[in-house]
Parts: C-alpha cells; sequence; structure tokens
C-alpha cells in the first residue's frame, strides 16, 4: 500500500518535520526544537497536533442503532447525552480490545474515532456487527487536529467564539470562516484542549491561524511522551487483542450498567475479571536511575522471578525522568513494591508506582 | 595538535599522545534527537575497534555506540551521564564520552578527515 499523506504534509515539511511512517502514514515525528522541547511547550502553552490519520466514522442514527452497538461497544449508549463523548473499546469474544475509541453522540447519529492503524478493520467489525441496516462512512475528506494545554482555551476561543465553554468531553458544531466544524474538548496528553474536526480544504489556513495566535505544531514523538506521562494507553503498545479492559485498568471505560447487565462480546472474560480472578495488571513504573525501559522489558520480583513485562517507557520531561507502564502480575501491583528491571542483561531497580506520573488539568 | 577523524559510525576521535578522547559528532545528535541516557564503558575495560563501547538513548530509541579504536578506557564523561542534554548542546568538544590508552595508532589510518566525513554524513544522513 501507498503511503498516505495528509492534508497538512506540505505545511508540516515546510516547517521542517521529520518524518516517519505511522500506520500508513507520513506523520511528523518532530518538528526542529525536538521533542523536549515541544512537550514542555504543550504543558505550558498550547501545542497543535495533526493527527489526521486518525478514522474519522460517523454512523447515521436510524431504528435500534444504540441497542445494537452496544453488543461491542461496552457503554451505555442509551443514556449519553447529545454532544457528550466517552472513551471505550471495540472488544474481542475473548475479551480483548480490537481498538480503544471515543465515542460522542451527535443530532443524527454517533461520531466515533478510531486508530489510524485500526481504522479499515474496526470499519468492518462495525458494518459486520451491524448489518446493512445503518450507513457508516469513514470520512477521507476531513481532517482532525488536537489544540492542546493550558493556552488551548483562550486561543481557540480568539478564532472560534464559544468554544470555552464546552465542558471536558463534550463537543458541537461550530462555524469557521461560514464552515461548519465539529468541536470537542477532550485530548490525549492530560492537558486541557480540543480536537477539531474539519475540512481537509479549510485545515492549513485554520492551523495556521491557531500558529498566529500562539500555539506550535508538535509531533507524534512529544504526543507519546505526554500520554505516558498522563498514563494513557497507546493501542498496539499497552493495550491489544489479548488484553482485557480490566487487566489494563480501564474498567472505568466501561459503563456500570453495561458491566452488571453485559450484553457485549467479551462479556464473560471481563465479568470474571471484576469478579476478582486476575492474573495480571496494567500499572505505572518509575525506575530509580536514568534508565530507559522500552517495549519488552522483563520485569523481575525483588527475590529474581519474572513477574511481567514494560509495554511502553521512555523519558518523561515534565517528570524529568524514565517513566514506564507494563503489565505485572497482581500480587506485586501495589505501588511502592520494588521491581527490577532487565535492560540489556543487567537488572535496574525500579518502584511500582500510582498512573498518572503527572496530574492532568482537565476542565470539567 | 592532532587532526579530529572520524568513523562511519559517526564518532570523532582526537589523539594526544597515546591517549584518544572519543564522542559521538553533532550529526548523530541531531539524527538521534533529544539524548536522554548514556551508558559509557567501564574505566579499565578494554574495548575494540568498531566494538560496543556504550549507549546513548533519545526520547525515540536507543543506539549503540562504538568506539572507532582499539584500547584501554582510561577515563569515562561522568558529566554527561549526571545530565545526557549535554551530549546535544556541545557534542564534540565538553560532550567527550570517553578516553583510551590507545594500542595501535594504524587503527587510526582507516578514518575519515573532517572534510570526508561532512561528505559521508551529508550522503548518509536522514
Amino acid at each position: 500500500m501507498e503511503t498516505q499523506k495528509t492534508a497538512l504534509y506540505e505545511y508540516h515539511k515546510s516547517l521542517g518535520a521529520k518524518f516517519v511512517p505511522f500506520a500508513g502514514y507520513q506523520m511528523p515525528v518532530q518538528y526542529s526544537s525536538g521533542i523536549v522541547e515541544e512537550h514542555k511547550f504543550t504543558r505550558s502553552k498550547a501545542g497543535l497536533f495533526d493527527v489526521s490519520h486518525m478514522g474519522q466514522l460517523f454512523i447515521k442514527n436510524s431504528a435500534n442503532l444504540s441497542t445494537e452497538l452496544e453488543k461491542i461497544i461496552p457503554i451505555d449508549l442509551k443514556n449519553i447525552k447529545l454532544n457528550q463523548s466517552k472513551y471505550s473499546f471495540l472488544t474481542n469474544e475473548s475479551g480483548g480490545i480490537h481498538d480503544d475509541l471515543i465515542v460522542t453522540k451527535v443530532e443524527k447519529g454517533f461520531n466515533v474515532i478510531l486508530n489510524a492503524a485500526c481504522k479499515e478493520n474496526d470499519f468492518k467489525i462495525i458494518k459486520d456487527a451491524l448489518g446493512n441496516k445503518f450507513e457508516l462512512t469513514l470520512y477521507e475528506d476531513l481532517s482532525l487536529v488536537a489544540l492542546q494545554g493550558p493556552k488551548s482555551a483562550e486561543i481557540l476561543e480568539s478564532v472560534i467564539k464559544g468554544v470555552s465553554s464546552l465542558k471536558f468531553m463534550n463537543g458541537n458544531n461550530f462555524l469557521y470562516n461560514e464552515n461548519k466544524i465539529y468541536i470537542t474538548r477532550s485530548g490525549y496528553t492530560g492537558e486541557d484542549g480540543f480536537e477539531i474536526s474539519l475540512s481537509n480544504k479549510i485545515v492549513e489556513i485554520f492551523v495556521k491561524t491557531l500558529v498566529s495566535k500562539g500555539a506550535q505544531p508538535i509531533g507524534l514523538g512529544a504526543r507519546d511522551t505526554l500520554r505516558l506521562e498522563a498514563g494513557l494507553c497507546l493501542y498496539g503498545h499497552d493495550i491489544n487483542e489479548t488484553t482485557t479492559p480490566i487487566e489494563a485498568n480501564l474498567k472505568w471505560a466501561i459503563s456500570k450498567r453495561r458491566r452488571e447487565e453485559g450484553g457485549f462480546l467479551g462479556y464473560n472474560k471481563i465479568k470474571s475479571d471484576i469478579n476478582g480472578e486476575l492474573s495480571r495488571l496494567r500499572v505505572g513504573i518509575k525506575p530509580l536511575g536514568k534508565i530507559i525501559a522500552r517495549e519488552g522489558t522483563k520485569i523481575f520480583s525483588y527475590d529474581g522471578n519474572e513477574i511481567g513485562s514494560i509495554t511502553s517507557g521512555t523519558f518523561g520531561p515534565s517528570v524529568n525522568g524514565s517513566i514506564a507502564m507494563g503489565y505485572i502480575k497482581y500480587d506485586f501491583i501495589k505501588p511502592g513494591t520494588k521491581i527490577f528491571l532487565e535492560v540489556r542483561g543487567k537488572k535496574h531497580e525500579a518502584n511500582v508506582t500510582e498512573l498518572p506520573f503527572y496530574k492532568k488539568n482537565y476542565v470539567r | 595538535m592532532s587532526e579530529v577523524k572520524f568513523s562511519k559510525e559517526h564518532e570523532w576521535i582526537k589523539l594526544a599522545g597515546d591517549i584518544a578522547t572519543i564522542g559521538i559528532t553533532k550529526h548523530a545528535t541531531e539524527m538521534l534527537g533529544d539524548i536522554v541516557f548514556v551508558e559509557l564503558p567501564e574505566k579499565g575495560s578494554s574495548v575494540e575497534k568498531d566494538g560496543n563501547a556504550g549507549v546513548v538513548e533519545s526520547t525515540k530509541a536507543a543506539s549503540d555506540v562504538y568506539t572507532p579504536v582499539s584500547g584501554e578506557v582510561i577515563e569515562c564523561n561522568q558529566a554527561i551521564v549526571d545530565d545526557p542534554s549535554k551530549i546535544n548542546s556541545d557534542p564534540e568538544n565538553q560532550a567527550w564520552f570517553f578516553k583510551l590508552k590507545i594500542k595501535d595508532n594504524s587503527e587510526m589510518n582507516s578514518l575519515m578527515n573532517k572534510e570526508e566525513y561532512d561528505k559521508f554524513a551529508k550522503e548518509n544522513g536522514s
């Protein structure tokens, strides 16, 4: 398959971005200032991310849509409010995760944001589950940009009146130069921020306007360090087809009614996980030194038994140290538990810690 | 005053008598991005030409460091271990990695001079 480019590719290029192939797209991993500076800029001001590679799916409302969708997504779609967003997943039969996603209830149906690498497969799964009764559109002509950081509301409000009154995980329609766009107050950095869905035709001028107001383009590299500091999962690494939402410590993303009633794929496994038959859990891990524990690093107990492995690890610029997440045997999940990480044949001391590493700044 | 030489693995080496100071090039740091961790060989250990002599990690990934010549490690730069960001700010001067008492002066012959390295880096850079 040919590598795809987002509508902002030439703009990234003009800024001197370094590109990497990601989920079939050429994406900017960093710009000239580098990952650490970009990360800190997002935490202190406002970072602008091109996330147009992600899938933007619209499912048009028709009889029983909520009932049908609830069979594959474990949230309460019957009682979700208009313009409310929820984080959830597409589960599989064994309780694993096909993908994590954000569902937003809109006037004419549901908007679903999907991971780039999974979107084609997700579309098939949803289409198969819903049958031919519903109209599904995976938009190719829409871009998605995220504006994240403490200055986001002020900057976006200066371009689009009214956005700053949105509450976290809520959205609405807005007008930009007479174009209808959809904005949610959400993101994946642990900061206050917005995700803006708009036509490919106007995205470059929109982004340039935000930059002129003080936002700065940020690459995928800093997006990764930001989300890891915020304790958020990256699909294909921290969660996948073999991890259940309960093992992933994401029970909160399954609505209470759904946890009790079930009626979605993999419920038997998820129910038994909820009822305490858990063998492992995703936890935060902090090495004592500067050593970076990358994905796949083996975790050992203090007495030398292998008890798990790292799924994400990097340097956290805002916590100024090495951070990681991984799955660990249930007996060792208590924060403060001393463990060892094996990196290049040597064992390094680390502690199990609470997540997130960096406290979230959401506007409730 | 000895000339600085360069390897294809993007290390620089400066020889004074039989003592070589080795680090990574500015070009290497630009390819790596922000360096957040460095592991150096142990003082007193022996390293072989083109062999492994440490690790640098950026926010993105880990990369091996090689030694362009053989010798005994006589000193390591603790300052870059304590603050790896120094490697990005001054790679070819203050942020040297280690010093070797070299074994065989002729190993220097296969290395590139500045002009040759700049050309090599331009052709092999990303």
